[in-house]
């Protein structure tokens, strides 16, 4: 009971925070829209294929400086003050359910954005939808986990993609799968084994960021 | 130091050198099938494959001790898990070279955009991570926390990259895609005569290499505690 109410808090106090600096907010929205303009003005012709894996990269990059910020944000003496007030398990749990609804609504106007300027080939949109939530699941449980490891780094906003981007390739690969099936007409067979796959992935992530949370956190 | 000692410090030492021996000249020597495309490039089995059997070892060893640091807190271990992660990193860019040196001669491309030659260059892409941000931390017990965890966090990603991503797609590897597996048609018991000594011989040198490695870490640190010790007394003597 008492894990749960601390981590409503921790939520709350993040969600507050987002909004009394909605600069930063607006800024990664303003960040996907020049990068999809960026990829509009330099493909002349852009084929399904290639659509699909763009779109998988902008998110990519999207979510990595988005996430990245969860931990780096917090000041020496602010973490000082959740280790007197909270146990580590809320303090991780509330930080991955709190980025795991930014880059729900970060992935959603992103695909909005991405279809409005690129066009919309795909025919299975709301299967594609489903991928791309499962999808935002996936980046917010490693970011989180890699941000946290970063921000104990010196030069963390170096350290962040280089730890992430490795680590997110089964991911990437398997989304990428996934979301192929969007493209192709008829009967749409799905590739439970593949979710299936990912899903195990994030659990992976959940229980060692679970597990060595604690171990990281204090100074 | 008796001889009884001796022997039990030393005989895996000993072991290692004699199968490393075994493994250079048997591999060089002994007869091989005749197998088209392949030729005599399939003696690289002896070098190429057991490199990857070493890296995932050694890699679990420098976890095994990272754990090790985190329940204890004991500092060597977190210096002996650098130094298998350390020896894991060598092994790997050694693989990956004889990989590709394989790769040319056998496929006519140093990189063939095979999904295991990804996976196995992401891997590395990870472990160099590692050390970037291991040698980003200056205070030695953050320093050894922090790399503590990262290692963990990075043996059970490195494991899914490494065995899942290369069978999403189809790869030239043997054993995928269509292609007969090594035992189904080359590694007759001649072969396996020389290759299981090597994989133990190569992984008996790492483990040398890991202690050397970790040794001279420990007496630096241990120097240089004892430099700094001897400063504090000179300042306190001033």
């Amino acid at each position: 009971m008492d894990f749960f109410k601390s981590v409503w808090y921790l939520i709350k106090k993040d969600l507050l925070i987002e909004w009394r600096q909605r600069y930063a907010f607006n800024g990664i929205i303003l960040y996907l829209a020049s990068v999809v303009f960026l990829i509009y003005i330099s493909f002349i012709e852009l084929n399904p294929e290639m659509w699909l894996t763009l779109f998988w990269i902008v998110m990519l990059f999207t979510s990595v400086n988005a996430v990245a910020k969860s931990f780096l944000q917090e000041g020496r003496a602010r973490w000082l003050y959740y280790y007197s007030i909270a146990s580590p398990y809320s303090i991780i749990a509330a930080k991955m359910i709190y980025n795991l609804s930014l880059m729900l609504v970060l992935c959603i106007i992103g695909l909005l954005i991405y279809s409005l300027v690129l066009g919309n080939p795909l025919i299975h949109p709301y299967y594609f939808l489903l991928v791309v939530i499962v999808g935002s699941f996936s980046f917010s449980l490693t970011f989180t986990l890699m941000s946290a490891l970063a921000s104990k780094a010196g030069n963390s906003a170096m350290i962040m993609p280089i730890l992430s981007f490795p680590i997110i390739v089964p991911v990437l690969l398997l989304l990428v799968k996934l979301s192929r099936e969007a493209l192709y007409g008829g009967f749409l067979e799905w590739p439970i084994k593949d979710f299936f796959l990912l899903i195990s992935l994030d659990s992976v992530m959940l229980v060692m960021a679970m597990l060595l949370f604690p171990y990281l956190w204090k100074d | 130091m008796t001889t009884n000692n001796w022997m039990r410090k030393w005989w895996w030492k000993v072991l290692a050198i004699l199968l490393m021996l075994f493994t250079i000249v048997m591999g060089m020597m002994a007869t091989v099938p005749a197998l088209p495309i392949l030729h005599e490039t399939i003696r690289n089995l002896y070098y190429h494959v057991p490199m990857w059997f070493g890296m995932t070892l050694m890699l679990l060893f420098g976890m095994v001790f990272s754990i090790k640091y985190l329940r204890h807190g004991r500092m060597e271990d977190d210096i002996i898990a650098a130094s298998f992660t350390k020896v894991g990193l060598l092994f790997g860019c050694c693989g990956i070279t004889t990989g590709m040196i394989w790769a040319q001669s056998t496929w006519g491309v140093f990189w063939n955009n095979d999904p295991k030659e990804n996976a196995a260059a992401v891997g590395l892409l990870l472990y160099f991570a590692y050390f970037v941000l291991r040698n980003s931390l200056d205070d030695l017990d953050k320093r050894a926390r922090v790399s503590s965890v990262a290692n963990i966090i990075f043996y059970f990603t490195f494991i899914p990259i490494i065995f899942i991503v290369p069978r999403l797609t189809d790869s030239l590897h043997p054993g995928n895609g269509g292609n007969p597996g090594f035992n189904a048609y080359d590694l007759d018991s001649n072969m396996r005569m020389v290759f299981y000594p090597a994989v133990i011989g190569w992984t008996l040198l790492g483990t040398w290499i890991t202690t050397i490695i970790s040794r001279t870490n420990i007496i630096n640190r241990e120097y240089h505690f004892s430099m700094n010790n001897s400063s504090q007394q000179l300042d306190s003597k001033l």
